[in-house]
C-alpha cells in the first residue's frame, strides 16, 4: 500500500500524463458499466411497470443480458448506406458520445475527488452538453435518408428551445451558490437544515424545468421526436447498425447519466448528507459521502425510466410551446426572484 | 520549442486550414462544419492565452446553438453551384478590389507593426485561483455598464424586428388552445346512454 502510495506520488511530479490517463479509466470504465446496468434496469424497470417480467434469460435473472447484447452488436455487420457520406456517418455516433464522457472531467464526486478542479466548471459542462447535438444532426444529414433527415430537423430545433431553459435554469444556481466551480455549489448547499438546505427547494421551479430539459435534451421519451419509431421510423439512425449504433446507444444513456447525477449535483446536495451535518458527522454512511452522490443519481436516474414508462410522446408544436412559452419565462421570472433572494439574504443565503 | 509553443501552433495550423476548407468546399454541409472545427480551433488558442471564459462561451454560444441554427438551415438548401458560379468573372474585379482594401485595412490595424513583445509585453502568469468570469463580470457591470446595455437593447430590437418581418397569421392554419384541452372534462365529451338490448 505504501508503495503503491509513493508509486502514485512518484507519477504524479513525473509522469502527470500517465497519471491522468489512469484516472479517466477509474472514471470512465464504471461508467460504461453503469450505462450498460441502466439498459437492464430500464428494461426490466418498464417491463414490471406494464405487468410483464422483462429479460430474464441470458445468466440468473437476465443479469448477463446487457453483456449479451453488447457482444451482439460488436459482431453485427455494419452497413453503410451506398449514397451516405462515410466519414461523417462514422464520425456522428462519436460525436454523441465523446461530450458525454467529457463532460465527467469536471465532475466532483465528493470533497477533493474531481479530475480538473475548473473554475469555469458550469460553464463547461454546459458548453459541453450543448455540443452533443451535432452527434444526431450529422448523422440525420449523412444517412442520405428521408427519415434520418427529418429526426435531425425534429432534433435540432427541439434542443436549441431546451438549451436555452437548461441555461437559465443553470444561471439560477450559479446565482445561489456565487459560483461556477461544482464543488463550490455543493458546498454553498451545506447547512446545518440538511437536506431542506439544499437548492431544490428555494429554486424549485428551475429545478423541475433543468431536470425536464434534461430529458428533452437527452431525446428521451416523453420528447423522443428525434425517433419516433411509430412516425419515422428511428428517426436520426435509421440507417445505423452494429457498433455505430451501439455506440449512439452508449452515448444517450451516458447522457442519461450525466443528466441524473448533475441534476444530483446542482439541486440535490451531491455528496452532502441529508441529515444535518451536526448530527450525523463521522457516523459510518449516515455523514457526507460518496455514496449520497449515487443515491441521488439512480433516484434522478429512475425517473427518466418512469417517464419512459408512462407518458405517450408529445406532438413536435407542443414541445415547442412547452419549451418557448412556458419554461423559458418561468426560468426568467424565477432568477429575479432568486437574486432579490440572494441580496436580501433569505433563508438560505445567509 | 516549448510544449505551449507546439500547442499554439498546432491549433493555429488546424485553424488556418479550416478556415482555408470553409471558404473552398463545394458543400455547404462541409463549409459548416469546418466552420465548427474553426471555432473549436480559436476556443483552444484562447485557451491557451488563459482566457477560459471566452474559450468556454465561444464553444457554447457559436459551436452550441448558432451553428446548429446555420446548420438547420444549410441542410435544407438546396444550392445549385452553376448558377452561383454564373457571373464569376464578372463580379471577379470589384470582389478583387474589395478583397484589397479589406486586407490594406487589417494589415493596418492588426498588422506586424502594432504587435510583439516589445509593443506589448506577455502578461504575468497568473496563479490557477484566478478567476476571470467574475474579473470580466465586474468590469462588464461596472466600466462598460452602457455599452453592454445598448448591445442588450441592440439584440433585442434585433429579435424584435426579425420576428415582426417574419410572423404572418394565416388564416387557414388549425390552432388548438391547450389551456381549453386541460381544462376539459369528462362531461363535456362523453355520454353514456342506456339502451336496450336488441332482440
Amino acid at each position: 500500500m505504501e508503495s503503491l502510495i509513493t508509486l502514485w506520488e512518484w507519477l504524479g511530479q513525473n509522469l502527470i500524463v500517465l497519471q491522468i490517463l489512469i484516472k479517466i479509466v477509474v472514471i470512465v470504465a464504471p461508467l460504461m458499466l453503469c450505462v450498460a446496468y441502466f439498459t437492464y434496469a430500464e428494461r426490466k424497470l418498464i417491463g414490471y411497470m406494464q405487468v410483464r417480467i422483462g429479460p430474464n434469460r441470458v445468466g440468473p435473472k437476465g443479469w448477463l443480458q446487457p453483456i449479451a447484447d453488447a457482444v451482439k452488436l460488436m459482431f453485427k455487420e455494419i452497413v453503410i448506406p451506398t449514397k451516405a457520406n462515410k466519414v461523417l456517418f462514422l464520425i456522428a455516433p462519436l460525436l454523441t458520445l465523446g461530450p458525454a464522457l467529457a463532460a465527467w472531467a469536471v465532475f466532483p464526486f465528493s470533497e477533493g475527488l474531481v479530475l480538473a478542479d475548473l473554475n469555469a466548471g458550469l460553464l463547461y459542462i454546459l458548453a459541453l452538453t450543448s455540443i452533443g447535438v451535432y452527434g444526431v444532426i450529422i448523422a440525420g444529414w449523412a444517412s442520405n435518408s428521408k427519415y434520418a433527415f427529418l429526426g435531425a430537423m425534429r432534433s435540432a430545433a427541439q434542443i436549441v428551445a431546451y438549451e436555452i431553459a437548461m441555461g437559465f435554469a443553470l444561471v439560477g444556481v450559479l446565482v445561489a451558490a456565487g459560483s461556477l466551480n461544482l464543488g463550490e455549489i455543493v458546498r454553498a448547499q451545506q447547512s446545518e437544515a440538511g437536506i431542506f438546505g439544499w437548492f431544490w427547494l428555494p429554486l424549485f421551479p428551475l429545478f423541475l424545468i433543468y431536470f425536464i430539459s434534461g430529458v428533452a435534451e437527452t431525446n428521451r421519451a416523453p420528447f423522443d421526436v428525434a425517433e419516433g419509431e411509430s412516425e419515422i421510423v428511428a428517426g436520426f439512425h435509421v440507417e445505423y447498425s452494429g457498433m455505430p449504433f451501439a455506440v449512439f446507444f452508449l452515448g444517450e444513456y451516458a447522457n442519461m447519466i450525466l443528466i441524473s447525477a448533475l441534476t444530483a449535483l446542482l439541486f440535490l446536495g451531491g455528496w452532502l448528507s441529508p441529515l444535518p451535518a451536526s448530527w450525523v458527522d463521522g457516523v459510518f454512511l449516515l455523514g457526507d459521502g460518496i455514496h449520497w452522490l449515487f443515491l441521488k443519481a439512480a433516484f434522478a436516474g429512475f425517473f427518466f425510466l418512469w417517464f419512459r414508462a408512462t407518458f405517450p410522446r408529445y406532438r413536435y408544436d407542443q414541445i415547442m410551446r412547452l419549451g418557448w412559452k412556458v419554461f423559458i419565462p418561468i426560468t426568467i421570472v424565477w432568477i429575479l426572484v432568486v437574486g432579490i433572494m440572494v441580496v436580501y439574504r433569505f433563508a438560505w443565503f445567509s | 520549442m516549448t510544449f505551449e509553443k507546439f500547442v499554439f501552433y498546432l491549433f493555429a495550423a488546424i485553424l488556418v486550414y479550416a478556415a482555408t476548407m470553409v471558404i473552398t468546399r463545394r458543400n455547404p454541409v462541409h463549409s459548416a462544419l469546418f466552420l465548427v472545427l474553426a471555432f473549436f480551433a480559436s476556443a483552444g488558442i484562447w485557451l491557451l492565452a488563459e482566457a477560459e471564459f471566452l474559450a468556454i462561451v465561444l464553444i457554447l454560444v457559436y459551436v452550441g446553438a448558432v451553428m446548429v441554427l446555420f446548420l438547420f438551415v444549410v441542410m435544407m438548401l438546396d444550392i445549385d453551384l452553376a448558377t452561383l458560379r454564373a457571373g464569376f468573372i464578372n463580379y471577379m474585379p470589384v470582389g478583387a478590389l474589395m478583397a484589397l482594401v479589406m486586407a490594406i485595412e487589417i494589415f493596418l490595424v492588426v498588422g506586424p507593426g502594432n504587435f510583439g513583445l516589445d509593443k506589448m509585453p506577455a502578461p504575468a502568469a497568473r496563479p490557477s485561483s484566478y478567476n476571470n468570469t467574475e474579473e470580466l463580470g465586474s468590469v462588464l457591470y461596472t466600466v462598460y455598464m452602457y455599452q453592454f446595455e445598448v448591445a442588450a437593447v441592440i439584440l433585442l430590437v434585433g429579435i424584435i424586428a426579425a420576428i415582426g418581418l417574419t410572423m404572418r397569421k394565416r388564416p387557414e392554419t388549425k390552432y388548438q388552445n391547450p389551456s381549453l384541452q386541460v381544462r376539459v372534462k369528462k362531461a363535456d365529451r362523453l355520454r353514456v346512454i342506456k339502451m336496450d338490448a336488441e332482440d
